[in-house]
Parts: C-alpha cells; structure tokens; sequence
C-alpha cells in the first residue's frame, strides 16, 4: 500500500487586507484577506519551508523530490536543487522541477502515487496579478509538500485508495511566461466546462477506488475560481466540503491542491475517507483513507496555526514587494552577485545551515571552521546542522542605512540552544517586536538576485505561537 | 612568545596632514602629493632623503605603485598595506619596523583614502567573490548592538546612556571646531544631536563619524639621528598590533560590552612603554570613535575608565578638552572625518601638534605630560583590529 506518510503546508506570514486595493487603484479588493510572500521568498524558499516541516515528521529517506511551481526563480536550471540542498536530502535522490502550469502540481501527487521509492513533492506560488485586478485580490501565496512512500517505507497516514483524470483542452486562464498578468476568458465558459469534467473524473476515481460518494467524509475542492469550486463540490454528493480559507488565505495557485490535502489531513479522523478533487485544464480527484497512524503524523506547524499567526501589510509595501511600485532605495551599494564556485564549496552552510562542532570541546562554529577557537586542533569538527536549532536574542540593531530591497533591516546575534552563535537579518518581524532574549528559529530565504542569480541562504525569525 | 617593543628606537622627524573635507576638487593622487610635500617639508629634506615608503590605504588602489606614480619615486621600495580602518597606523608601524631593523635610515607613512568618489553614504568597501552568505550591514549598524548590551549589563538608564554618547559627539564637535584641518566645524548643541535622525539602533546621524578624503604622512629615523631633522622628534614608546578571530561572532561568551582585542592591545602597548597609570601619565588620546558609544566603550578598554562607569566619567567632563585626560582633542574622527587610510596617521599628526605646543591657542593642552596615546581599529565588535601607539617628546 502507498500513501502520504507526512506533510507540511507553509504560508507566509504577511496578510493584505483587501479593502485596502480599491482606496489606493481606486478599483478591486474586496472583504477578507489573502497571504503575501515576504519580498526574500520565492516559491523555492516556501517549498523548502513546506518541505522542511513535512520532513520533521518522517522516518524514510527520500529518494526523489519533484517541486511544481508556476513562477519558477529558475529557467534551464532546475529549482529543485535548491530545496534538495536546504532540506539536505541525500545525494542519489532524483531532484526534478515540474512546471510550469498550475496543474503540474497536482499532478506531481499523482505520479508520485503510481511511482516507486519515498518521494516528497512539493509545490509553491507566488500569485499576483496587475493592481486592482480580482487575480490579485483573489490569490494567495503559499507552499505545501508531501511525503510519499509504501507502507513498507513507514508507516502511513493516509492510503492512497484511486485516483482519475478528465483532460480537455480550453482556454480558460493563461499568461505568458515571466507575466505577472493571468489572464481569463469567460467565467460561465470556464464553469460550464469543468463541471462535467470534475463529474467524470469524481465518477471514475469512486469506481476506481471501489467506493461510493456517500462513503467519502470530505471532500476539498481546488480551482483557481472559488466560484467553480463552489459549483462542482455541490455536484459530488459529499456531505461535508472543507472550507478553503479563499476568504483568509486566497487562492494559492499551483500550492492550492496540496494546502487543501493539508488541510484535510489536518481536520480528519483516523479510518476515514478524503478526497481531493483538482479543476485546472481539466479535472484530477485522489481518494484517500486515513489510517490510526494519522494523528501522530500531524505537522508541529499546522495552516491553522499559521492561519492564526499572520499580520498585516500595507498595500504599497505589498506593490514593492512584488515589484509592481518601485521604492527609493538607501543610497548604499546592492549586493554582489553570489560566486557560483565558492557557493559550491559551501553547499552545506550556505544551503543548509550546517556548522561545525568540535568534537574535543563541543563548541559550535558558524559558519564551520577548520581549526579550533583555541587554535590548537586543525580538522577536528563534525558536522552541526542548525536549521532546526532555535535560538536566543542576545543583542540586536535595525539598520536604516544599509541596503536591502525592504528597509530597514532587523538584524540580531542569536545564540543557539546547545551552543553556537550567529548574528542574522531577521525576517517576518515588525520593528518593535525585537527585544534581548527574544526566541527565535531559522528560515531560507532568498537574500537578492543580482544578474539572475537568486542568493539563497538563511535568516531568523520570531518563534510565534498562536 | 613576547611583544618587545621598539621603545625609544624610533622617532618621527616630520609629519603632513591634508584638511579632511570632502575634496571634490581633488584626487588621490593630490592628496598623496600635498601630503607628502608637507611632511619632507616638515623633516626638511627632499624625496631623495627617504630611503623606503609604505602607503596605507584601504581602497585608494592597489600595490605601491598607488604612492610611487604621482611622487614620482625613482627607484624606490614601495609597500601598500591595508589592515581596515587601522590602516594608516600600519604603514607607520612598518616604516618604524624597517627602519628599527636597520634596513633604511630614513622611511615615510603615508596614509590617504579618496571616499568621496563612490556616490553613497557612509563607508563601502567592495568584498572579494564569495557565497553570498556574509553580512551586509553598515559598522553603525555593527557598532550600535554595544549601546543596549552596555546599558543592560551595567544598569545604566537609556536616558542617561543617550545623553553619555551625545556628550561624546558634543566635546569632538567642540573640538573640531577648533581645528582648521576638521571636516566639521561647528559645535553642535546636546539637543541637535541627541534628535538627529536615526541611522541604526539608538545610533543617530551624530554619533557617526564623517566620512571626508584626506591624506595623512609622518617619516621616521633612528631615535640617535632624529636631532639632525628636528628640535622636537616624537619618540615611539609602543606599537600594538591585535587582529582579532573573530570569535565574538561566533563565541555567546562575547556580550558586546568591550572590545577584547583593544584591552589585549592596549596590556601590551603599555607594557612596550612602561605605562602603568594610563591615566595619570598619558597627556592625550586620539581614540577611533567612529560611533560615540565606541568611544565610551574604549575608555574602558583603554583603562581609561573602570569597567561600567566610562558614561559616568564622560559626563562628569574628565575626557574634555580642558578635562583631566584629553581625547581627541583634534576632534576625532567624529569632526575631523575619516579617511580611512589616512586616519590613523592624523591621529599622530594631533600628537604631533600636541606635544610640541604647536596646535594652537584654541585646543593646546597642557605638555607637561610628554606621552600620547593614539588608538585605531578596524572591523566590529566580536571581529576587530587593534593598534595603539604611545609617542613620547622625551627619551627614557
């Protein structure tokens, strides 16, 4: 048998009040809210925040990562790379990218049900659309990723029961690629369209699965059009649909299947049946049966929690961040692109956060050095990795003259539990959120990119709990 | 494993300093050549008498060719040395060196810094490729963690911590304003710069040095030659040299309240003079304040102060003009501004002035006292370099 064995749904942690659009454009918005991506993410640092807290749950060793985004940082290179580097995944294990349309992450679950060996897939967007638009009023950011794997591999917290597609070729919703516009056609097209397609698929994933509609606890519905989710759940004769949070987090674009599969696992019983039913370019539905295992596989970060941790941002600041409002930046030098042969050699620090720790005295040196604090040992250190490590503010600064894409920066030395020091730009943080013993853990995110080269590596961030 | 010292072996027989402003009209290469004419003037003797040059600068160019093209040299051993902010006070350290070592007789430092050309704010310096996880912040950013780590661990109020730092800023404007070779001369009012806008932390834009283009120059001899140039050569009494680990960034043992390798450097500096009352015998200091709480930090450190009680003595006016020990008198690096290469040079320069009664009647101290200390770092706190020099205007 083959299923999920663990998961992790990551949304960023800035909200946009959509009341706000219309007072500035003078156009859109609406009620309710939706996540933005910080402007140092990008799909691949929210893929490895989603992978990060699936992984903290598994005991198998992946053997392939497959990451689905829309807007990915890389063309011709592959993105997944950089997740298999910060989740410090092994070496033999595939690492591919699957895009570069929404329903490629759906799909990626799919595959990875029919394929063989512990995959994780993960799937991130960054959605947004011109200013005033109902894409950017409608969207959200977010990522999720999923451990999949045999029941041989480990345990299991929900068995993958069947699945079914419908594929049609309409044009529904498209851009061009490295747009920030999507474009639609007509909704009532769209709607017309994937209802008999979602009918199809559904009728086929029970007959395939053996079951009966009635026999399904829950059932989510992902689609870029809440209002075609909304049409094609009530046609499935499932008793209860799980809310999607469009109203709280937004549509989330190619991360909308796999949040919604968090979700359900999040909100359901051990021996029960979800189902996950996906409307882009056609309609995929996987069926699943949780097992007695479910409620120890829950993620220590749950979208609830993350729902419940959020804070807002204003309109123009989310327009900068998404590059669509330029702002006076200090006037101090940009970074440096990044050496490509020296990030090489770093690979563990800078991908993973990995020191090192003397092995005569324990200290922990960060980034890793070769000799001793005392000068007297060469090469006597093992790896300290200290991406899950949290930490303590011992002092700290905002700098207002520094360079950095959002100013000021919030900058602190952190003492990590169990030893090592490392002083950090912290993210996520509100300049008076930041005091002297302040706890805090460890983030990727994406520093700059100069000459096309994103600058990956890691950041701090306030321990929140709800 | 020893520091010995070249006490009374080595004395500087003339000294240059351009003004330190921003030189728009001038170059390196001016700065270099003013410099430079002013201290052969100085010692009396042309380029011929200086066997040897070392240039200190941190990003004004590379190899010694930076200092020997616009002298013209003829033939002549030229070293560019770089060693951060530090980096003036290096080329002297090497001169005094290569001379003690009877490889010359006569040497030249000079220092210069063209900062002004780059179009930004504050200092820049430009890193070799690397994996892009270094930090990017500025030093005030750096420098400013010190303030709130020294307030919490001493119990010292942040109204009265403000108003320590600002007095900082207060006694250097005062004292710049009385020098006509400083960047900035005026005084400026407790109020202005405890309201200036903030730059990092508690920092505002008057706890920051200036920055400015200048260069700076001294040539050295042996001690029993000095005569022959001068009435009155200063005699180097030490040279500490500390380049740090960098381990308070790494070590939590680091609290931000000191600066470890200044206190080691400055054990050693007295020791290579045979200091053992700081305060008592040293008539003035130039310290590198290149944020007012380094400064407070290093009269600790310096054994100025005892630990947790600097604010209260710089309040108290002990480190004033007219106060018990002096520092910076010139107006340091807060009035004077901050070339880097050149800084540590004017910090010699002011005692050059100073302990010959030639700095005029607005700022000359008293010269009973005949020693004078200088301090230049370079770096961060947790990641420095230390020099110190004692320069005396007696033998013995």
């Amino acid at each position: 048998m083959r299923g999920i064995s663990s998961w992790g749904a990551y949304l960023p942690y800035r909200r946009l009040d959509k009341t706000q659009i219309a007072l500035f454009v003078g156009q859109g918005g609406g009620k309710g809210t939706r996540t933005v991506a910080s402007f140092d993410e990008d799909p691949t640092t929210m893929a490895v925040e989603a992978g990060r807290i699936a992984l903290r749950q598994a005991s198998a060793t992946p053997t392939q990562l497959m990451f689905a985004t829309v807007s990915p940082t890389y063309a011709d290179k592959t993105n997944a790379t950089v997740v298999h580097a910060a989740l410090r995944l092994d070496d033999s294990a595939l690492a591919i990218d699957l895009g570069s349309s929404v329903r490629s992450a759906m799909g990626g679950l799919i595959l990875a049900m029919r394929s063989q060996g512990v995959s994780v897939v993960a799937s991130a967007d960054i959605r947004t659309g011109l200013a005033g638009s109902s894409e950017e009023a409608n969207s959200g950011d977010a990522a999720a990723a999923f451990v999949i794997c045999d029941d041989t591999d480990t345990a299991l917290a929900a068995e993958f029961i069947g699945a079914a597609s419908a594929t049609e070729e309409f044009i529904d919703r498209w851009r061009a690629p490295g747009s920030q516009r999507t474009k639609t056609w007509d909704e009532k097209f769209s709607e017309v369209t994937y209802l008999p397609l979602g009918q199809r698929a559904w009728k086929q994933a029970l007959q395939d699965a053996g079951i009966q509609a009635s026999d399904v606890a829950m059932v989510a519905v992902s689609s870029p059009s809440a209002r075609i989710s909304s049409t094609v759940a009530a046609k499935l004769g499932v008793a209860k649909v799980l809310d999607n949070l469009s109203s709280s987090i937004g549509l989330t674009g190619a991360a909308q299947p796999g949040v919604l599969l968090a979700m359900l696992l999040e909100q359901s019983k051990p021996e029960q049946i979800v189902a996950l039913v996906s409307l882009t370019d056609g309609a995929d539905v996987l069926l699943f049966r949780t097992t007695k295992y479910l409620p120890l596989a829950q993620p220590d970060t749950t979208v609830a929690q993350q729902v419940a941790c959020g804070a807002p941002i204003s309109y123009g600041r989310f327009l900068s961040w998404r590059t669509m409002l330029a702002i006076e930046p200090p006037r101090r030098p940009e970074p440096q692109r990044v050496s490509a042969t020296a990030s090489a050699r770093s690979e563990n620090w800078k991908y993973g956060f990995v020191g090192s720790r003397d092995t005569t005295t324990g200290a922990v040196h960060l980034p890793p050095l070769r000799v001793s604090a005392d000068g007297q040992r060469t090469d006597n250190m093992q790896d300290a990795p200290m991406a899950n490590v949290l930490g303590t503010i011992a002092t700290f600064t905002v700098d207002r003259l520094a360079y950095s894409p959002s100013p000021p920066i919030v900058f602190a030395v952190v003492d990590f539990d169990g030893g090592g020091r490392f002083p950090v730009e912290l993210c996520d943080i509100d300049v008076d959120e930041i005091s002297i013993g302040t706890r805090v853990r460890m983030t990727f995110r994406r520093l700059s990119v100069i000459d096309d080269i994103p600058n990956y590596f890691w950041k701090a961030t306030l321990v929140r709990t709800p | 494993m020893a520091s010995h010292g070249i006490k009374d072996q080595i004395a500087i027989i003339g000294m240059g300093c351009t003004n330190f402003v921003e030189h728009w009209d001038l170059g390196l290469d001016d700065l270099i050549v003013n410099a430079a004419n002013e201290c052969y003037s100085s010692a009396g003797i042309n380029k011929d008498g200086v066997d040897a040059y070392w240039l200190g600068t941190a990003q004004g160019g590379m190899s010694g060719i930076t200092l020997a093209r616009p002298l013209q040299l003829q033939n002549k051993p030229v070293t560019r040395v770089e060693n951060y902010c530090a980096t003036g006070s290096e080329a002297l350290r090497q001169a005094a060196y290569a001379v003690a070592s009877g490889a010359y007789d006569v040497a030249m430092a000079l220092g210069v810094e063209k900062t002004k050309d780059s179009g930004f704010q504050g200092l820049n310096a430009t890193p070799p490729p690397n994996d892009g996880t270094g930090r990017t912040l500025t030093a005030a950013a750096m420098f400013s963690m010190v303030a709130p780590a020294y307030g919490n661990k001493f119990g010292v109020d942040p109204i009265e911590l403000r108003e320590a730092i600002a007095r900082v800023a207060w006694k250097n404007h005062y004292n710049g304003a009385r020098n006509s070779r400083a960047q900035f001369r005026k005084e400026i009012s407790m109020d202005t710069i405890k309201n200036s806008p903030k730059i990092a932390g508690e920092l505002g834009l008057f706890d920051c040095a200036g920055v400015a283009d200048g260069a700076a120059a001294a040539i050295v001899c042996r001690a029993q030659d000095a005569h022959k140039y001068t009435d009155k050569p200063l005699f180097i009494k030490a040279l500490s040299f500390v380049a740090g680990n960098g381990s308070g960034l790494t070590d939590p043992a680091y609290d931000y309240t000191t600066f470890p390798e200044i206190a080691a450097c400055a054990v050693d500096a007295y020791a290579q003079a045979g200091i053992t009352n700081p305060s008592a015998q040293i008539a003035l200091a130039e310290v590198h304040d290149c944020f007012t709480i380094t400064e407070l930090v290093l009269m600790e450190d310096l054994l100025f102060s005892e630990r947790g009680t600097a604010w209260q003595d710089i309040l108290d006016g002990r480190f004033d003009l007219n106060g018990q020990l002096p520092v910076n008198p010139d107006g340091g690096l807060k009035s004077f501004g901050h070339p880097v290469g050149a800084s540590g040079l004017r910090m010699m320069f002011e005692a050059w002035l100073q302990l010959r009664g030639e700095a005029g009647p607005d700022r000359q101290i008293s010269t009973d006292r005949t020693l004078a200390l200088t301090h230049n770092l370079g770096g961060y706190p947790g990641e420095m370099v230390s020099f110190i020099s004692i320069l005396g205007s007696q033998l013995g």
